[in-house]
C-alpha cells in the first residue's frame, strides 16, 4: 500500500449554514504528518468551523476531507483519529483528573493496569503529576488546560486538534503554555492543528500558519514568510503593523508611492499598474532632517547614524513626527509628509513630535501586492422604466443621460467609484443601508468594505474616520453611477 | 429622618412581615402538630400515640401502601419525564416551546377539576376505576415536576462536554450513559423528590379516582384529624410523615451540587 503523502487533505470545503451563509468556501489544505500547522483569523473567519469539520462535529457541504488518504467526510466524531482540545476545556464536572484523562481507554476497555500506565504518563507530559484524585473544578485555568491536553494526548491521536485553547488564560500563563505546548509537540511528535485568533501565538509556535478570513484561505505560509511577504492587504493589516499604501508599478523592480519612485526587488506586476505597498514600521530608517543638512552624516552628536542607516542610492523622503509613544522596547511613531500620507514607523531612537526627520526603506523590504480592486465597484444592475437603476437590491436615480440609452429591463454594468460614494451617519439617509466590514488604513485615506444589508460588499475610500462595525446610509450621487453595456465574465482583475 | 429612610429601606426591615406570615403559617403549626402527638386529649404528656401507631397494622400497611404508590408513582415518572425532558432540551428550539407548552397547559386548571375530569374519562371510556386509575391519575399530575428539574440541568448542560466524550470515543449510547445522565442527576434528585413527597401525602385524588375504595395515608390522616377524640393520633401519623418527607429531602438536598441543582419549577 501506497503511503499517503499527507496525514489531513481539505479538498475544497465549503460549509453553507441554513440561512445561506457560507462559513467555509471552498478551503483546501493540505497538512503533512508531524507539522504544527495554526490557522488564524479573526472571530467569524470560519477557523473555528474548519476545525470542527475535521474533528467531525461538523459535516461540510460539499468538498471532501481526507485523514490518512481516509475519506472521512461523514465519519462520525468517536470514529476518527483525531483528539480536540476545546477553548473551554470541556472537562467532565462529574469525574476527577485521573477518570476526565482515562475517560478514552477506558472506552476502548483498555485492561485497569495500561490505562494507569498511560494516565500517569499522559499526567506527567501535561506536568500534573499529582493531580489524579483532584476534582476538576478545583483546579485553576491552566491546570484544568493541562488536563484537557492530557485526556486529548492518551489516546495517542494521529492529530492533535486545538481550539484556542489558551484564550481564557492570563497573558504571563498563557506565554508558558506556549512553550510548554511547543516542546509537548516535539515531544509527541504528532500533527498539531492550533486555531487561534492571537497573531503572536500563530507566529511562534506553528512551521505553517493559514490566515484565514471570510471562510476562506488568504494565504499559507511559514510564519516569516507571512509577515514579510503578505499575499494581499487583509494579511498584511491582520498579521503585525503595517503601513499600507496604493502605489503604482512603473516597471520591474520600480514602484512609486507617496509621490516617489522606489527601486524594489519584485517583477511581473505589469508596466504601469496600479499595486498595494507594504512596508512594515520597523523596516523604515530615520534621522534627524537637520544632522543632513549640517552634514553631519557621519554624525558627532547622533554618533551612531552611520551605522544605524544604510549607504547607497536609496529613495529618501521627508516627514514631521506627530506623536511619539514609547512602547518598552522601541519608539513608535506618527510620522506626517508635507503631501499628507501617514507612516508608521518603529525605532530604538526617540524623535520629539514637531522632530523633521528623513526617512528611508531598503528595496527588500518593500513588499508589493497586487491590487485586489483598483477604482470602481463592479456590479450587475437592471435598467428600471422610471429611469432608476437597479443594483445591489435597492433602486437608485441615475443621471438621465445614462440610462436613456438602455430600455427598460435592459441587464447592465455598473460602474461605482470607491471615492465617490457617501456614506452617512444616521442609515435612514441612505438609498441603502449597511455595516462598516473592514477598514484599511491607506496612508493618507481609509479604504473600506461596506458590507451592505442587502448583503454585497461596496468598497468606498473616504477621510472620514469610522470603526468596525458602524452603521452607515450609502448615498451614490447620481453623476457618478456609470452604467454601460453588460460584457460576459469581465471583472475589475482583468 | 435619615434614620427612618435607612430603616425603610433595609432589606431587614421588609423581611419581617413574610417572618411573621411564616411564623404562624409554617412553623405554629408545625410545633401544634408535635403538640398533640405528644399529648392526650386532656392535654397530658404521653407517648401512648405512638405506641398505638407500631401495633396499629392497618395504619402501618396504610403507611407502605402509600409509601410503594409514590415509590411507583416516581418511577414512572421518572421513566416518561426523562426522555421528554431529553427530546424537549435536544430538539430544534420550535419543538421545545410547543411540548412545554403542552405539558403546561394541564397545570392551569386546578387539580381537583383535572382528576374529576379523570374520573369522568375512565366513566366515559368504561374503564374501571382503582390503582390503576390512581397511578394514571397520579402520574398525570406530578409528571410536569419531574421533567421541568430534569430539562433544566440538561438545557443547562455545556454541549461540549458531549462533543468532548464524542471526540474521546464514545459513540451516542456512551455518551448517553457516561456523560449526559451522570451530569443531569441533581435535576433527577429534584424531580424525584417534587413527586414523591406530594404523592406520599396525597388523599383527594386517592378518594376521586378509587371512590374512596383505596385509603392512602393522608387520607387516613385527614379521617382522624377531622373526628375530634383521634386528633392527637393524627398528630402522630403526621408527624411520621413529616419525618419521611425530611429525610427524603435531605438526601435530594444532599446529592444535588450547588451549582447545578435542577431547579424545583
Amino acid at each position: 500500500m501506497q503511503k499517503p503523502e499527507f496525514i489531513i487533505e481539505v479538498n475544497h470545503v465549503s460549509k453553507q449554514f441554513e440561512d445561506g451563509k457560507y462559513a467555509l468556501n471552498d478551503v483546501s489544505l493540505q497538512v503533512t504528518k508531524g507539522e504544527f500547522v495554526t490557522i488564524l483569523g479573526p472571530s467569524g473567519c470560519g477557523k473555528t468551523t474548519l476545525l470542527r469539520c475535521i474533528a467531525g462535529f461538523q459535516v461540510a457541504s460539499s468538498g471532501d476531507i481526507l485523514l490518512k488518504g481516509e475519506d472521512v467526510t461523514q465519519t462520525p466524531p468517536y470514529k476518527r483519529p483525531v483528539n480536540t482540545v476545546f477553548q473551554k476545556y470541556a472537562l467532565f464536572p462529574h469525574l476527577n483528573v485521573f477518570n476526565n484523562v482515562a475517560f478514552g481507554l477506558k472506552l476502548k476497555k483498555e485492561n485497569p493496569e495500561t490505562i494507569k500506565k498511560k494516565v500517569r504518563r499522559a499526567l506527567k507530559m501535561a506536568n500534573l503529576t499529582g493531580y489524579e484524585e483532584r476534582e476538576v473544578d478545583t483546579l485553576s485555568g491552566g491546570q484544568q488546560q493541562r488536563v484537557a491536553i492530557a485526556r486529548a494526548i492518551v489516546n495517542e491521536p494521529e492529530v492533535l486538534l486545538l481550539d484556542e485553547p489558551l484564550s481564557a488564560l492570563d497573558l504571563k500563563m498563557r506565554h508558558d503554555m506556549q512553550i510548554e505546548l511547543k516542546e509537548l509537540h516535539e515531544k509527541l511528535g504528532i500533527t498539531f492543528i492550533y486555531v487561534t485568533h492571537d497573531q503572536e501565538e500563530a507566529l511562534t509556535l506553528s512551521d505553517r500558519v493559514v490566515v484565514m478570513s471570510e471562510g476562506k484561505i488568504q494565504q499559507i505560509g511559514s510564519p516569516t514568510d507571512i509577515y514579510n511577504e503578505p499575499q494581499n492587504c487583509f494579511v498584511a493589516d491582520f498579521i503585525g503593523e503595517s503601513n499600507i499604501l496604493s502605489g503604482t508599478m512603473i516597471k520591474d523592480r520600480k514602484v512609486s508611492f507617496c509621490g516617489h519612485d522606489f527601486d524594489c526587488i519584485d517583477e511581473g506586476f505589469g508596466e504601469n499598474n496600479p499595486v498595494d505597498v507594504v512596508i512594515r514600521p520597523e523596516d523604515i530608517y530615520v534621522w534627524r532632517k537637520e544632522d543632513e543638512k549640517r552634514g553631519k552624516i557621519l554624525g558627532q552628536e547622533d554618533d551612531d547614524y552611520e551605522d544605524r542607516v544604510p549607504k547607497g542610492k536609496f529613495t529618501k523622503w521627508y516627514g514631521t513626527v506627530e506623536s511619539c509613544i514609547f512602547k518598552g522596547v522601541h519608539y513608535e511613531m506618527r510620522v506626517l509628509t508635507p503631501d499628507n500620507y501617514e507612516f508608521l514607523i518603529q525605532d530604538y531612537h526617540e524623535y520629539l513630535p514637531g522632530t523633521e526627520i528623513g526617512m528611508l526603506v531598503k528595496p527588500e523590504d518593500i513588499q508589493i501586492m497586487k491590487k485586489e480592486h483598483y477604482i470602481y465597484n463592479y456590479l450587475e444592475g437592471e435598467v428600471l422604466k422610471n429611469g432608476k437603476v437597479r443594483f445591489m437590491d435597492a433602486d437608485w436615480d441615475v443621471n438621465p443621460q445614462q440610462a436613456e440609452r438602455f430600455e427598460p429591463g435592459t441587464k447592465v454594468q455598473v460602474r461605482v467609484p470607491f471615492r465617490s460614494i457617501d456614506l452617512q451617519d444616521y442609515e435612514e439617509e441612505g438609498t441603502l443601508s449597511g455595516e462598516v466590514h473592514f477598514i484599511l488604513y491607506k496612508g493618507n485615506h481609509y479604504h473600506l468594505t461596506i458590507r451592505t444589508d442587502t448583503g454585497y460588499d461596496l468598497y468606498v475610500n473616504t477621510n472620514d474616520v469610522w470603526d468596525d462595525g458602524d452603521r452607515v446610509g450609502i448615498v451614490i450621487p447620481k453623476n457618478d453611477i456609470l452604467i454601460s453595456e453588460l460584457q460576459s465574465e469581465e471583472t475589475e482583475n482583468e | 429622618m435619615s434614620k427612618i429612610i435607612q430603616i425603610v429601606s433595609s432589606r431587614r426591615t421588609w423581611a419581617w412581615p413574610y417572618v411573621l406570615f411564616m411564623a404562624l403559617f409554617v412553623l405554629l403549626p408545625l410545633v401544634l402538630v408535635a403538640v398533640y402527638a405528644f399529648t392526650d386529649i386532656d392535654g397530658h404528656f404521653t407517648l401512648h400515640n405512638f405506641a398505638k401507631f407500631f401495633s396499629h397494622s392497618e395504619a402501618i400497611s396504610t403507611f407502605l401502601y402509600s409509601v410503594m404508590i409514590a415509590v411507583f408513582n416516581t418511577l414512572i415518572c421518572l421513566l416518561l419525564g426523562y426522555p421528554a425532558a431529553y427530546i424537549m432540551a435536544s430538539a430544534d428550539y420550535r419543538t421545545p416551546k410547543v411540548m412545554a407548552m403542552l405539558f403546561i397547559l394541564p397545570m392551569w386548571i386546578n387539580f381537583l377539576l383535572r382528576t374529576v375530569a379523570t374520573v369522568e374519562l375512565f366513566n366515559i371510556c368504561g374503564l374501571p376505576l382503582g390503582e390503576g386509575a390512581l397511578l394514571f391519575g397520579l402520574c398525570y399530575d406530578y409528571l410536569p415536576f419531574m421533567i421541568y428539574p430534569i430539562y433544566n440541568t440538561l438545557q443547562k448542560m455545556d454541549s461540549s462536554l458531549v462533543e468532548a466524550a464524542q471526540d474521546l470515543g464514545a459513540n451516542r449510547w456512551k455518551c448517553f450513559w457516561k456523560v449526559i445522565v451522570p451530569l443531569s442527576l441533581p435535576g433527577v434528585y429534584s424531580g424525584i423528590v417534587m413527586v414523591f413527597m406530594p404523592t406520599v401525602s396525597t388523599f383527594a385524588i386517592a378518594e376521586l379516582l378509587t371512590h374512596n375504595n383505596i385509603k392512602l395515608f393522608g387520607s387516613l390522616i385527614q379521617d382522624y384529624i377531622t373526628t375530634t377524640d383521634l386528633l392527637n393520633y393524627g398528630a402522630v401519623l403526621s408527624l411520621v410523615l413529616l419525618v419521611i418527607i425530611g429525610v427524603t429531602s435531605f438526601f435530594g438536598e444532599h446529592d444535588a451540587k450547588e451549582d447545578q441543582k435542577g431547579g424545583l419549577v
